[in-house]
């Protein structure tokens, strides 16, 4: 593991500038003056407890959701309402969804191909060969004919990493994407999400695998109440946390 | 050895249940005969099922078909079958069929929605059985047989018929030409590629329009202009304006041609060179053809009009979706049959003073603004079916509103809903028979009280009512198996 993350150069390029990002909903302030800077290449874990707004952050990096104050840059593209933005954003942002979210009307193959098709009007032989490379690096290419329905977790889930690769995208989010995974499907998700932090992409991944976050983090970032309460190196994260909050949690998950 | 360790030498081979554990026996004794009280019950049902048939299935098969009058019938009734026998009297369906399915439609000219008929199926084909080639080579082959083989016998009538028309026999032959190179040619298409067969789907509601009213071929053919025209802004501007301003660009261009300059050309184009068929006037549309004619337009309009209503109601456009709500709860709220009665006042209103509205054109729209308001409800449950996961992950995709609804959201929303759907439409089958209110000759109440009013028949009760519900039924549990099909296709969650 050593000799992979010495593999995963961060470069001093900015991908995503976050500065003074408030959100809520309603009257309820999910989170609060967030500032964060992501280089290209980095592999960032985000932990916290439940509710303490860490999908929220994500998916307004995506814009799945809408911030109401401060400012947030992803690829020297700002975050507003224009359209155009969003658009661009999203088409070199990838995701993935703790519940995979796949589209079950369609093939993998078409689940795939659909995007790259409609969005970025690839031909679509073209488009089927990248879905067949990218089923083929998650190893799963035998069930390109299949439908979502009948497949397990871990391969939907991969599946579904595979379709936003599709994409091309320079960025990838994961909401929990282990999750709803029964343990021995958990391994084969993570490995495929080490082999991708391996090749340089930008991740940022909510996950309370620890395991995961040692093998390949360069960051961990602890939020708590809507606030980033505590960032670090891996190895300082977990050896010697600061906050007392981060020691509670800490104890609680790696407690048992 | 102990109790608790146990450890397995051999392993067991499978066996097939034990008799009384399979096959029939298993499942009368399951179903049938599970306890004493639902023993009792199958036995109720058997000897309720008994006097049913007993009773009607000897009036229906035992029914005098060879008859000239109801007089003549109870006579033979009598002679056959003794005194106190009931049985149907068919021969008034012998004599009266080509009532119950055409109204008083030309008998010169029935060729002409039979035609429109048979390739209504042809037009269906492509959509209800996309893609599939062995099934619409099928369904069209035997529909085209079938066709040709009607438009003979039609003629036969009208041969037979006083009303025949010289016209029509030097025309025959140039009918069937066409007729045959028509089938050939689509069957042809679906041998090569049946996708594109939806191309004549597309045509088809103008063509059978043609056939059915006939009048100049240029008319259809300027409103066909009309679509072309409006295809192109759209996709002209759809790039620069987005989807719905080119669409609203497109339909206001179009809307221009159609009520101003399509006229002007369609007459000098007729004049220049005069091409049609007899025009036929609505008032003389009757039953079966009626009902069809209404039914299926209704159908295939309401379809798309209730997914925007649905889509509108669920739109974050205050406008929209206000405008989206009302116009649902009030149709739901307003019966059919005063929305038929008022047809003519209120759309005199809303359209130009002109136009001279036909009244079966009236009561398609009336009927498809009634059943797009119960589509667009029924769809609206398949939409809150749909997780919101699947709009974020089309979202997050990058794909547009537009593009998300028609390939992730609809596909998905209109499953689910496809038994709500189906619902809806053979309830508006149904309702085609309420237009006997408004004056229309419906089989049910129209052609009934026509041929009741036939000094032969005067005095007939169930048969009318026994055959037009049998076909009814038909076409309705027809629709109620296709949808059972579609469902069973569409299920991708199979393991
Ligand atoms: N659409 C919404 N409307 C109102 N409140 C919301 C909404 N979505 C989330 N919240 C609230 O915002 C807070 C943060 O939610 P978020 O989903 O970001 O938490 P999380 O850290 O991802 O938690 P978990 O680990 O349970 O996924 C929670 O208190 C949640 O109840
Ligand atoms: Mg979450």
């Amino acid at each position: 593991m050593a000799e992979a993350s010495r593999k995963m150069q961060v470069s001093d390029e900015v991908a995503i500038q976050i500065t003074g990002m408030n959100k809520w909903y309603g009257q309820f302030h999910v989170l609060r003056d967030i500032n964060m800077t992501v280089n290209r290449g980095e592999r960032i874990v985000i932990c916290g407890p439940s509710g303490s707004g860490k999908s929220t952050l994500i998916r307004c990096i995506n814009r799945l959701e809408e911030h109401q104050q401060g400012q947030i840059i992803v690829d020297g593209t700002e975050l507003t309402s224009d359209l155009k933005n969003i658009d661009k954003v999203r088409s070199e942002v990838g995701m993935v969804f703790q519940h995979f979210n796949l589209f079950p009307h369609l093939t993998i193959l078409e689940n795939l191909t659909l995007a790259p098709i409609w969005v970025r009007k690839t031909p679509r032989k073209e488009a089927e060969e990248v879905a067949m490379h990218y089923l083929s690096k998650v190893k799963i290419p035998e069930q390109a004919h299949k439908y979502p329905g009948q497949l397990s977790g871990g391969q939907q889930q991969r599946v579904a990493i595979a379709r936003s690769l599709c994409m091309k995208p320079r960025i990838m989010l994961f909401d929990e994407p282990t999750s709803a995974l029964d343990p021995e499907m958990i391994k084969e998700v993570l490995d495929t999400m080490i082999e991708l932090a391996e090749e340089g992409m930008t991740m940022l991944c909510v996950t309370h695998e620890m395991g995961f976050a040692q093998a390949v983090a360069n960051r961990v970032i602890f939020m708590d109440q809507g606030q980033i309460v505590e960032q670090n190196e891996p190895k300082e994260f977990f050896n010697n946390p600061q906050s007392e909050r981060t020691k509670l949690f800490l104890s609680q998950i790696l407690g048992h | 050895m102990s109790d608790t360790s146990f450890i397995r030498t051999e392993m067991l081979p499978a066996k097939t249940p034990p008799v009384g554990q399979r096959g029939v026996v298993k499942w009368l004794r399951e179903n049938l005969f599970a306890g004493p009280m639902n023993t009792i019950l199958t036995l109720l049902g058997l000897i309720a099922v008994y006097y049913l048939l007993a009773w009607s299935v000897p009036w229906v098969m035992r029914g005098i078909w060879d008859a000239d009058t109801l007089q003549d019938c109870r006579r033979l009734t009598i002679e056959r079958y003794g005194e106190g026998a009931s049985v149907a009297c068919w021969a008034m369906i012998s004599e009266r069929w080509h009532q119950f399915m055409f109204g008083f439609y030309p008998q010169d000219l029935y060729w002409r929605p039979v035609l429109a008929f048979g390739l209504l199926f042809a037009a269906l084909a492509p959509v209800l059985y996309y893609g599939e080639r062995r099934t619409n080579l099928k369904l069209i082959g035997a529909v085209a047989v079938l066709t040709l083989v009607f438009m003979g016998e039609t003629w036969k009538l009208a041969d037979i018929a006083p009303k025949a028309t010289p016209a029509l026999a030097s025309n025959s032959s140039l009918v069937i030409g066409f007729a045959v190179a028509l089938f050939g040619l689509l069957l042809a298409t679906a041998a090569a590629a049946p996708r594109k067969l939806t191309w004549f789907t597309a045509i088809y509601p103008l063509l059978g329009f043609f056939l059915l009213w006939g009048g100049s071929v240029w008319g259809p053919l300027g409103v066909a202009m009309g679509f072309a025209i409006l295809g192109i802004v759209f996709v002209l501007l759809q790039g620069r304006l987005g989807v719905v301003v080119a669409a609203g660009a497109g339909v206001l261009v179009a809307a221009i041609w159609w009520l101003g300059v399509q006229t002007v050309a369609t007459t000098a184009l007729h004049s220049a060179m005069p091409m049609g068929l007899y025009s036929v006037n609505s008032d003389v549309f009757g039953g079966f053809l009626l009902s069809f004619v209404i039914g299926v337009s209704a159908i295939s309009m309401s379809l798309p009009i209730g997914i925007l209503l649905a889509l509108g109601r669920r739109s974050d456009m205050i406008l929209v979706k206000t405008l989206s709500v009302g116009f649902i709860e009030f149709v739901r709220g307003v019966p059919l049959i005063t929305m038929l009665f008022t047809a003519s006042l209120l759309l005199q209103y809303f359209l130009p003073p002109r136009s001279n509205f036909d009244l079966i054109l009236r009561v398609i729209i009336l009927v498809t603004l009634f059943a797009s308001a119960y589509i667009a409800e029924v769809i609206r449950g398949g939409l809150a079916a749909l997780p919101r996961g699947q709009y974020e992950a089309a979202d997050a995709l990058g794909l547009d509103y537009w593009q998300a609804q028609r390939l992730i959201v609809m596909p998905q929303a209109l499953k689910i809903a496809i038994p709500g759907i189906v619902s809806s439409f053979i309830g508006l089958f149904k309702d085609t028979t309420l237009v006997a209110l408004v004056g229309l000759a419906d089989p049910l109440t129209g052609i009934t009280r026509i041929v009741r009013a036939d000094i032969n028949w005067k005095n007939i009760y169930w048969e009318p009512y026994v055959f037009v519900g049998a076909i009814f039924f038909a076409v309705c549990f027809g629709m109620s198996r296709y949808s059972m099909y579609l469902e069973k296709k569409l299920k991708t969650d199979h393991r």
